[in-house]
């Protein structure tokens, strides 16, 4: 490969020219070394100590979050730190966080996809993973939100005792549609997506558990091309109805909060906002497993410093539109002389809770323009610090947008100055837990990078004619700087 | 079961899609119909190397859509207005409006539902086993290597000389495919 010498520009840096693309997979790859490279990971028959380490930790916080749910559950919601003002504590910030994370996954599935956008290969099956864990953790707290979680089924339209149904005009009943579809369909598109690459690993297999394990979720695929071109249309298919349906689910969830009259809630401008933050937050998540798990799974020549970088402008951009939120927010507030709207946002920044908004505003505006600095965009260290900045300030702005709203409603006499208890704080934690067991177990038994898509964006091994190029676009020598990794 | 009832058809195998496509032209050309390729990720181009027609998935995926938007419009006006009507805020006992999220929502799953089913459905699948698992060499159909694999079914097939076919087709290896079923 020629790298490193093709510029033109005359005050362009010398290793990096935008108007030319970045190989997607460095190094002399074939399709036989993708193969055992990713197949190699959850083949070894011991995972590494680190392993070990790592999951009896996420195992134990895992456990942790069952303990303080038994909890709750055997003694009631006065376990949490929520009162009568304030009744929307950590459990709906919680879920909002979650959801929101999952954001992420989808929008490098199916929106990346529909824009053609083909570095998105090599992390989208981890993405998407993590998509599906953190709905798993966000389902939790609605779930016990509800005080008698017994009677959890009533939010779903099921025939009960009482001949009642649920009231379809409420936005809490539009979020359970909404986050029930997006769990499914994502499910849905993940295993799809992975069928091919759990064929690769059947036919790998050596021991008969392994043979029938993947050979059972392999659901017999052979590579037929009469099936990949089905299987191309579903995929498309697929990816069309996921986008529209991923920008909805945080609609729907910010409707929670808009459809209502509360002060600092009642906003058009909450769906645009909610979906930013989400795949903002989302893609902070990603990279914050992504940058280990690159460095510890040797998967350097796929999950490159390119897709590391688009990853950092898309939080950069993300990260200016939830910015840009929060300042039309304050403008509307006062540009619409409501006054309950002006006092709940003065009180957002000034209140009890200023400690909390410019954690946010330092978190989610501030930190994430650091990534306008090409340097910083291609450090490992500083964007895994951004990550976990972001990962915290979006945090806060669900709490902030909970809290600071209900704590001062429209009753004077009613105010309250809402406090988490232990209960909340470790039944959070524990929600951390699961979602890291579930990754760990993800990379341990399924393949990580999407073998078969991967391979659809490597120039071909013989270069014989343009026409037979799989992926059909692909251009070689390509600037690249290798000491940037 | 005799040794030819488990004969499935006859195997060809490339090391490289390009010349996969080439060969595949060929077999098109001689007017084969049962056959396949096979290969670790989708060739671009192989769709008119095989004269492969589109598939009717968008239009299953159609009426997956419209039944969930139906589905959603008819139990929200059902239970709402009609089985259990309960009076909030003073508004419509249904009103399309405050529908239309669940609608949405419910149509996209009916939709991925078609597709994910629909998909799988049409290519035959799931199933457990089929006679190309028993050959060695195909086991790197999904890793590295590029099949085309011609059927016993298929009207032209003569074992002799489609087998002299295939070898002309310029491929690494032509091998009988024999179904490992037990007698």
């Amino acid at each position: 490969m020629n790298r490193a010498s093709a510029t033109t520009g005359m005050d362009a840096p010398p290793a990096y020219d935008p108007s030319r693309p970045t190989p997607l997979v460095l190094g002399d790859e074939t399709f036989t070394s993708i193969t055992d490279k990713v197949c190699g990971i959850v083949e070894q028959p011991r995972p590494p100590k680190a392993w070990y380490a790592a999951i009896t930790i996420t195992g134990a916080t895992t456990l942790l979050l069952f303990a303080m749910l038994f909890h709750l559950i055997t003694t009631g919601v006065g376990v949490w730190g929520v009162n009568s003002t304030v009744g929307w504590g950590w459990a709906i910030v919680n879920f909002v966080f979650w959801v929101g994370i999952g954001h992420a996954g989808t929008l490098i599935s199916a929106i990346l996809f529909l824009l053609r956008q083909r570095w998105r290969t090599s992390i989208n099956r981890f993405a998407e993973a993590m998509t599906i864990f953190a709905v798993v953790c966000a389902g939790i707290f609605p779930a016990v939100h509800v005080g008698r979680v017994w009677l959890v089924h009533w939010l779903f339209p099921l025939p009960n005792y009482q001949a009642m149904w649920p009231q379809f005009r409420s936005p809490l009943l539009w979020d359970v549609f909404a986050v029930g579809t997006y769990a499914t369909v994502s499910l849905l598109f993940w295993y799809t997506g992975m069928v091919p690459d759990l064929a690769t690993l059947r036919d790998r297999a050596t021991s008969k558990v392994r043979k029938m394990a993947y050979g059972i979720f392999a659901i017999g695929w052979r590579g037929s091309h009469r099936h990949w071109h089905r299987y191309e249309k579903a995929y498309l298919l697929l990816a069309g109805l996921a986008t529209p349906l991923v920008l909805s689910v945080h609609s729907v969830v910010s409707f929670d909060f808009a459809v209502s009259v509360i002060p600092g809630w009642h906003t058009t401008i909450f769906p645009p906002y909610f979906v930013a933050g989400a795949v903002f937050s989302g893609f902070a998540m990603v990279g914050t497993c992504l940058v280990p798990a690159r460095q510890w799974f040797g998967l350097k020549p796929f999950i490159t410093m390119h897709h590391l970088d688009n990853m950092n402008k898309i939080i950069l951009a993300t990260g200016s539109m939830v910015g840009y939120a929060y300042a039309m927010e304050f403008f509307i507030a006062w540009y619409g002389g409501n006054p309950n709207e002006s006092f709940a946002f003065v009180n957002r920044a000034f209140g009890p809770y200023a400690w909390a908004y410019w954690i946010m505003v330092t978190c989610n505006v501030i930190s994430p323009q650091l990534f306008w600095f090409k340097k910083i965009r291609h450090s490992l260290p500083a964007m895994w610090i951004i990550y976990i900045f972001v990962n915290i300030g979006m945090w806060f702005e669900r709490f902030v947008i909970t809290v600071t709203s209900l704590s001062r409603d429209f009753l004077p006499s009613s105010w309250q100055y809402y406090q988490p208890t232990m209960i909340d704080i470790l039944t959070f934690l524990g929600s951390f837990g699961l979602f890291f067991t579930l990754v760990l177990l993800f990379v341990r038994f399924l393949p990580m990078v999407a073998m078969a898509e991967v391979k659809t964006v490597m120039p071909t091994e013989d270069a014989i004619s343009g026409a037979g190029h799989p992926a059909g676009d692909y251009h070689g020598d390509i600037p690249y700087d290798p000491r940037e990794d | 079961m005799t040794r030819d009832d488990r004969f499935f058809g006859l195997l060809v195998e490339f090391a490289d899609p390009t010349r996969l496509e080439h060969a595949c032209e060929k077999v098109r050309d001689a007017g084969f119909e049962h056959w396949d390729a096979h290969t670790p990720f989708p060739v671009h181009g192989m769709d008119a190397a095989m004269g492969i027609k589109g598939t009717r998935l968008p239009w299953i995926v159609l009426v997956g859509g419209l039944t969930g938007m139906a589905a959603a419009l008819l139990m929200i006006w059902w239970m709402n207005a009609v089985d259990y009507p309960y009076i909030i805020s003073g508004k419509p006992l249904f009103g399309w409006p405050a529908a239309v999220p669940v609608t949405f929502e419910l149509t996209v799953l009916f939709s991925a539902f078609a597709t994910f089913f629909g998909m799988w459905g049409l290519n035959g699948m799931p199933r457990l086993s089929h006679p190309l698992f028993s050959n060695e060499r195909f086991k790197r159909a999904t890793t590295d290597r590029f099949f085309i694999v011609v059927e016993k079914t298929d009207p032209q097939f003569e074992i002799a000389k489609t087998r002299a076919f295939l070898e002309s087709l310029g491929g690494l290896a032509v091998e009988e495919i024999h179904d490992r079923a037990e007698d």
